[in-house]
């Protein structure tokens, strides 16, 4: 795997890899290295889009020669359960993603339950996931004028990116359905329902069949 | 029993409540937040008798007018950061050091004669419930305690400490000038090479639209070598995030986890304790470090 360590001020590294699915799987063995005790303290590790940044490293450049080294394999097998998501596909934009599409609304909701997504990484607001799966062919843009609110919970689309409003923000994504799962809670652990690396299925609400 | 709290006369035109942040959650999107002035937060802590283990205690950060409030118990605090005058009942006390506040009397921290931010410590810190480990404001994300509000009771953690003599080091004073050490990048081949040997060596100024969130500057523009869009990306406090207008933001404590503009560089987080006190209109030049 190709990668390029960037160092970020005195105390941090970002790293940047090809695409979207090697920096997920970046982010995996960074995670699996921190859980085997064999990586070196990083206070934060923080995916994103093609980025891996490191915060609060001790000794940045000693990092990035060990990170020259390694191996790092396609995504780890799927394990454990995904996290479901019930969704009521009731959104404002949902006709025109459809349109977009060049499908049905019907077929929209049916190739959007169908996918398996997970979450690259968060950002915008604690508990903000930017999931894949869909793929960059059914990319769609953001609204050309962002809405002043959008609502808690409402499951939205950008790009390549599903994620789903944990509180009611402005925002230019296209709003597509509205669900009631709690996507942010203080009081859990974690707080985040969706956290990178998570599996994630949309289900529509209340459909019989709807529970998998 | 001793109700262990103080009351909120004047809240100021933004008081928080601030400690040393909420670290170890920025991949769920959950800003550092934390005092902007984080030496000026320990130092007042060990006046106080908050140490061992707790220099991080909670205290209050004001914003160019101070506040007023009233403890429910005999309380030690110390004043720092923005010098200001401090008043109980209404008679002047000691501005960086620890005083001994009676319990019912009115404790006034005025405005800052110089600099923006005052800071406020008490034996035993402010005990607002800590949320992810922090009991920091986070104004991007709203996390933590609702800024000061008139009225609002914030309770007060145990005083057990021994007071020993603190040796106060002599606070340096609000910067004529701010001079940031940085290192260039991760992103400055985003930028012309004219873009930057304007950055290091032409003067900003502190824009009056600066926040927790971010210094915001004005000044010469920063051209882009290149066209298109950077992917969002992780951030760290002190990146120096150029938006297309060219002109050039330093991340503080509430700056968002992840940003799509590129960073010409990365100041030293031992500058960025001046940054707090640093009034619009004041200099800025970036200085690059190895």
């Amino acid at each position: 795997m190709s990668l390029r360590t960037l160092r970020v001020g005195d105390r941090a590294l970002l790293v940047e890899l090809a695409g979207g699915a090697e920096t997920e799987a970046f982010h995996a063995e960074l995670l699996r290295r921190r859980a085997a005790g064999v990586l070196p303290a990083v206070r934060e590790i923080v995916p994103a889009a093609r980025t891996v940044l490191l915060d609060g490293v001790a000794d940045p450049a000693r990092l990035a020669a060990e990170l020259d080294g390694w191996e790092v394999g396609a995504l780890p097998a799927r394990v454990g359960e995904a996290v479901e998501v019930p969704v009521r596909y009731d959104g404002p934009d949902l006709a025109e993603v459809a349109a977009l599409w060049g499908m049905s609304v019907e077929e929209a909701v049916r190739l959007h339950t169908e996918t398996e997504f997970r979450v690259a990484f968060c950002g915008f607001a604690p508990g903000f996931g930017y999931l894949t799966g869909l793929g960059e062919r059914y990319g769609v843009p953001r609204r050309a004028t962002p809405r002043t609110a959008v609502p808690a919970g409402s499951v939205a689309l950008a790009g390549p990116y599903t994620g789903v409003y944990p509180r009611s923000s402005p925002g230019g994504w296209q709003l597509i359905g509205t669900t009631d799962a709690v996507l942010w809670d203080t009081g859990r652990e974690p707080a985040a329902l969706l956290t990178p690396g998570t599996r994630v299925r949309f289900t529509v609400a209340g459909a019989k069949g709807g529970r998998r | 029993m001793t109700d262990r709290a103080f009351a909120v006369v004047r809240a100021g035109a933004l008081t928080t409540v601030q400690d040393l942040g909420r670290t170890g959650y920025a991949h769920l999107g959950v800003p550092r937040s934390g005092a902007l002035d984080p030496g000026a937060v320990r130092l007042l802590n060990r006046l106080v008798g908050n140490v061992g283990g707790s220099e991080g205690a909670a205290v209050l950060e004001t914003t160019v007018d101070g506040c007023a409030l009233r403890p429910r118990c005999a309380v030690t605090v110390a004043v720092g950061g923005a010098p200001c005058p401090v008043r109980v009942d209404g008679r002047p006390a000691a501005w960086g050091t620890a005083v001994r506040v009676p319990a019912g009397s009115l404790l006034e921290i005025g405005a800052a004669v110089r600099g923006l931010r005052s800071y406020v410590a008490f034996g035993g810190g402010v005990a607002v419930e800590p949320v992810l480990g922090s009991r920091s404001t986070d104004l991007l994300s709203g996390l933590g305690p609702a800024p000061l509000a008139e009225d609002a009771v914030l309770p007060l953690g145990a005083d057990t400490a021994v007071r020993t003599p603190v040796d106060a080091p002599p606070w340096p004073g609000p910067p004529e000038e701010l001079v940031l050490r940085v290192r260039l990048g991760p992103r400055d081949d985003w930028f012309t090479a004219d873009a930057l040997r304007t950055f290091a060596t032409r003067a900003y100024r502190v824009s009056s639209a600066s926040n927790r969130i971010g210094l915001r500057l004005e000044g010469p523009a920063l051209d882009r070598a290149r066209p298109g869009e950077l992917a969002s990306e992780g951030m760290v406090l002190g990146a120096v995030q150029v938006p297309p207008d060219g002109r050039p933001v330093v991340f503080l404590a509430d700056h968002p986890t992840t940003g799509g503009y590129p960073v010409v560089a990365v100041v030293r987080e031992a500058d960025l304790g001046a940054v707090a006190q640093a009034v619009p209109g004041t200099p800025v030049r970036f200085v690059p470090v190895r």
